[in-house]
């Protein structure tokens, strides 16, 4: 099979609007006639079901929590960019664009990044008219702060809770077609199988998690907005229900998956304390605006507390080694960073796995109020978690699993390889390269729910008008029911000795020590037979208490944590193929001191990897990543 | 540290549930209560018994779906914090601690510490937005907003519809959630075509929930985790009243 990315002929900068006055369209009448799945509802999700119902569609929405108001975009920080220029200081599309394609290290799709750029414009109007609070200046206009990996200020906010107010803008949208009837929503479900009917997605089977039941739901149409896959790390800064299961069955039914071994470690969360803890909290990429980061430098110094430590005595490494971007280097050269020092035994507190980011100075310039205006939250939170007072002592940060860059693959429709399967948001690779700039998740779902589904999707259902919505006894919606019944009698079966979380800690070690901040061809090697045999294992010895047939979080963990231990192989594999260090994925073999050193001859494609059967290897498809409007780099924050 | 729990364990809605006691004696200082209790199910699960149900998921004090009634408090004893950033040092070695769900009519249990709170969903679909649809709209910035009353929307936005308000109201009143909603928009230019269509319905579908009515103890606001004003529900009132008793 040959990937076709489906990139609109044409100069770049007119590709989307070409293809959007060429895109076939649904008439009014016929809309009504079609039926969307839309699962997950953060803010891709949330987005796309709101806009694709405002079209006329008939859409069902399904979700693992309570409401659709809780997906985990809820608790993205920082702020949103948009090339808006609101700041005068030289932004453009083309500027934007540029930053997350060299932010992502050259490993992302030009069209795909030119559009999102495009579209990030139209993201800020659409939520300012939802009524969603951004920050404002005294004159009324929209404020603006500056992100990782960006030299302009572009990035819009609301507090530090800009991700709970896109997706309350979201959520808002879409409750409003609930109540017009355009939505049917689904929440404590969870997706447990794609459906497919003579080669397209035609729907859905999904948990009812308060039953137990397994209800079949058809779609014309089916999209997967259901995040990225983190906690195969176990310890994330993801929400402990996130999980790969959705992408995973479609991955299994015949969607690519790509560039999984793409993660991104956040260089700014709160430290591990102990054994127990079950997530790890991240402190906004923002305060690096007026944080700065250090250790001290020499070792001995690193159990004194750090107010005694003198000036000359520290390493602002990071405003150090890239003075140009000093503590604003993006997320993997950061967290690299911070790694290298603790490395170097100079890591701080208890563990010796932390750095100082430190606001003393801006204390002193800006006077408290102004830091407390501008990272209240961030600081209380904080000091809820560790019980120190970041006002007088330095934060205590260190690198945790935040995002996962890679994804379903999809083509410029954001169709995975399924047709009539979409993926959206984190949950597909497609924009962010080997690594994601701040401020950019948020830009990405909104952009792919909002503003480019809505156009896709109609190209697509415009031909399938004729198509009835299919009786869900059909024969193919019993045998996709059947494989979830017979997967949950055999986990409920086992009654082993080991519990889920025994499974999902140790999967968790195996790819934080070897899939993790450093990886090498060695290492890989060793964890791929790992992690082979915690499966096996898993399968035999797994103790899952209760039964189907109630809420029984138990089974639901242990349905997510099966999925994981097949993923994490294929993590692997991945990172075994790259044969480069690129973005977040940093192979100790291929560096330049201590910088990743890619090899643009050999690597410069999406590697999509196609399911071939549960303990067969999984066969690579490769993307080949033009570049006709950027020149490759070294990439460069110095 | 060493805890007695009381948790209150109920199979479905339609069983009754009671109190069960626990014991746990291997509790850090510097777990939360939800890694407390996650501690507490490993154990129940390796003797091979149905962990305790509770909702949960971002961890970080944003998403509103952790709950519980904790020592006979919304969200545990400590000001402007949900449990699962409620660390056990808040609580003393040895002491015995009360687990139970949110209590309220409109919120029935579904099992053990996990209610059903769609009823602010619905309350919600009915007048908590702006009706705009996706691309009728102008530049962000032909929109100034004076910065006061944007920060008073913002207060009121930073809701996370937890529901501890009407736990702790002795009514089981919604009147602070649906305050903060309305109050939102109001303040906001966005808002005030539609000013008057939201509150009513809004007030009508919080009664049809069975929600109770406000008596101004203020227990909402002094237990809302995220210390919500109760301004909003005087302005609430306002908007309510006057769209009630003015003509246009």
């Amino acid at each position: 099979m040959i990937l076709d990315s489906k990139i609109p002929e044409g100069p770049l900068e007119k590709k989307w609007e070409t293809y959007k006055s060429k895109v076939k369209l649904v008439n009014p009448a016929n809309k009504r006639k079609l039926e969307v799945i839309v699962v997950g509802t953060g803010l891709a999700g949330g987005a796309a079901a709101a806009s694709l119902a405002e079209l006329g569609y008939k859409v069902k929405t399904f979700c693992y929590q309570d409401s659709a108001r809780r997906a985990h975009s809820i608790a993205a920080q920082g702020g949103i960019n948009a090339a808006k220029n609101y700041k005068n200081d030289g932004d453009s599309v083309y500027r934007l664009f540029y930053d997350t394609i060299k932010g992502g290290d050259f490993r992302a799709r030009e069209a795909n990044v030119y559009r999102l750029a495009e579209v990030s414009a139209s993201i800020i109007d659409q939520c300012v008219a939802q009524g969603v609070p951004f920050a404002r200046d005294y004159g009324g206009l929209l404020d603006n702060r500056s992100f990782g990996g960006a030299q302009v200020s572009r990035t819009f906010y609301a507090r530090g809770q800009t991700g709970q107010q896109l997706l309350l803008g979201a959520y808002s949208a879409m409750m409003r077609q609930v109540g017009l009837g355009n939505i049917e929503q689904f929440g404590r479900h969870e997706m447990v199988e794609v459906v497919k009917i003579d080669g397209k997605a035609r729907g859905i089977i999904a948990r009812n998690m308060v039953t137990g039941e397994l209800e079949k739901h058809f779609g014309h149409a089916v999209v997967l907005a259901t995040g990225g896959y983190g906690n195969v790390f176990f310890l994330s800064t993801n929400a402990m229900g996130c999980n790969v299961t959705a992408a995973w069955k479609a991955h299994k039914s015949g969607a690519f998956f790509g560039n999984p071994c793409y993660t991104q470690i956040h260089p700014t969360c709160i430290p591990v304390s102990g054994d127990y803890q079950s997530k790890l909290t991240l402190m906004s990429e923002s305060l690096r605006n007026d944080g700065r980061v250090w250790v001290p430098k020499k070792q001995e110094d690193c159990k004194k507390r750090p107010q005694d430590i003198a000036e000359d005595d520290r390493d602002y490494y990071l405003e150090r080694k890239y003075p140009s971007f000093g503590n604003l280097a993006p997320r993997d050269i950061a967290s690299r960073a911070a790694k290298e020092a603790c490395d170097d035994g100079r890591g701080v507190g208890e563990s010796g796995l932390a750095v100082y980011l430190d606001f003393a100075d801006s204390i002193r310039r800006l006077g408290k109020s102004v830091v407390e205006a501008r990272y209240g939250n961030l600081f209380d939170m904080y000091h809820h978690i560790t019980g120190e007072n970041p006002y007088e002592v330095p934060m205590r940060i260190y690198p945790a699993v935040h995002y996962t860059m890679g994804g379903l693959w999809v083509d410029y429709n954001l169709m995975t390889t399924v047709p009539g399967l979409y993926a959206a948001g984190e949950c597909n690779f497609s924009d962010h390269g080997a690594n994601r700039l701040g401020a950019s998740a948020l830009m990405q779902g909104l952009a792919d729910g909002y503003f480019v589904l809505p156009y896709t999707i109609g190209n697509y259902l415009a031909d399938e008008i004729f198509t009835k919505a299919i009786d869900t006894d059909h024969p193919e919606f019993e045998a996709a029911a059947n494989r979830a019944k017979e997967r949950i009698e055999k986990l409920l079966s086992i009654n082993g000795n080991q519990t889920v979380d025994d499974f999902h800690k140790k999967l968790g070690k195996i790819m934080w020590d070897y899939c993790g901040m450093a990886r090498t061809a060695e290492g890989l090697t060793k964890a791929r037979v790992m992690v082979q045999e915690l499966r096996a294992e898993f399968w035999k010895d797994v103790k899952v208490t209760g039964k189907n047939d109630e809420l029984n979080p138990d089974l639901e963990k242990a349905m997510r944590v099966a999925d994981f231990l097949e993923l994490g192989e294929l993590m692997i594999v991945d990172a075994l193929n790259r044969n480069e260090s690129c973005g977040g994925h940093f192979r100790t073999e291929y560096q330049d001191a201590g910088e990743a050193k890619r090899n643009d001859d050999l690597f410069s494609y999406v590697a999509a990897w196609e399911h071939k059967g549960e303990n067969t290897d999984p066969v690579m498809h490769r993307e080949d990543l033009k570049f006709e409007n950027i020149k490759l780099q070294v990439r460069s924050y110095k | 540290m060493k805890f007695n729990l009381k948790v209150w364990r109920q199979p479905n809605t339609n069983t009754p549930g009671k109190m069960v006691d626990y014991k746990i004696d291997n509790v850090n200082p510097d777990m939360s209560f939800l890694e407390m209790i996650d501690v507490l199910n490993e154990d129940i699960i390796r003797k091979g018994e149905a962990p305790v149900a509770f909702d949960h998921d971002c961890r970080e004090g944003i998403c509103g779906m952790c709950s519980m009634y904790i020592n006979g408090r919304a969200h545990g004893p400590l000001k402007g914090t949900t449990t699962c950033q409620l660390m056990m040092r808040n609580f003393t070695d040895g002491e015995t601690i009360h687990v139970e769900p949110f209590r309220a009519k409109a919120f029935p249990v579904l099992k053990d510490l996990i209610v059903d709170r769609t009823a602010f969903d619905r309350i919600q679909a009915v007048g908590g937005f702006v009706s705009v649809n996706t691309g009728q709209v102008q530049d962000a910035n032909n929109l100034p907003v004076e910065k006061e009353k944007a920060d008073l929307a913002m207060d009121a936005a930073s809701c996370i519809g937890c529901g501890a308000c009407v736990a702790a109201c002795k009514n089981a009143s919604a009147m602070l959630f649906v305050g903060a909603k309305v109050s939102q928009y109001a303040l906001l230019p966005q808002g005030q075509i539609e000013r008057k269509i939201r509150v009513q319905k809004m007030v009508a579908q919080m009664d049809e929930e069975g929600f109770g009515a406000c008596t101004n103890t203020g227990a909402c606001s002094a237990e809302c985790p995220k210390e919500i004003s109760i301004t909003n529900i005087a302005r609430m009132n306002r908007e309510y009243l006057s769209t009630s008793l003015l003509e246009d």
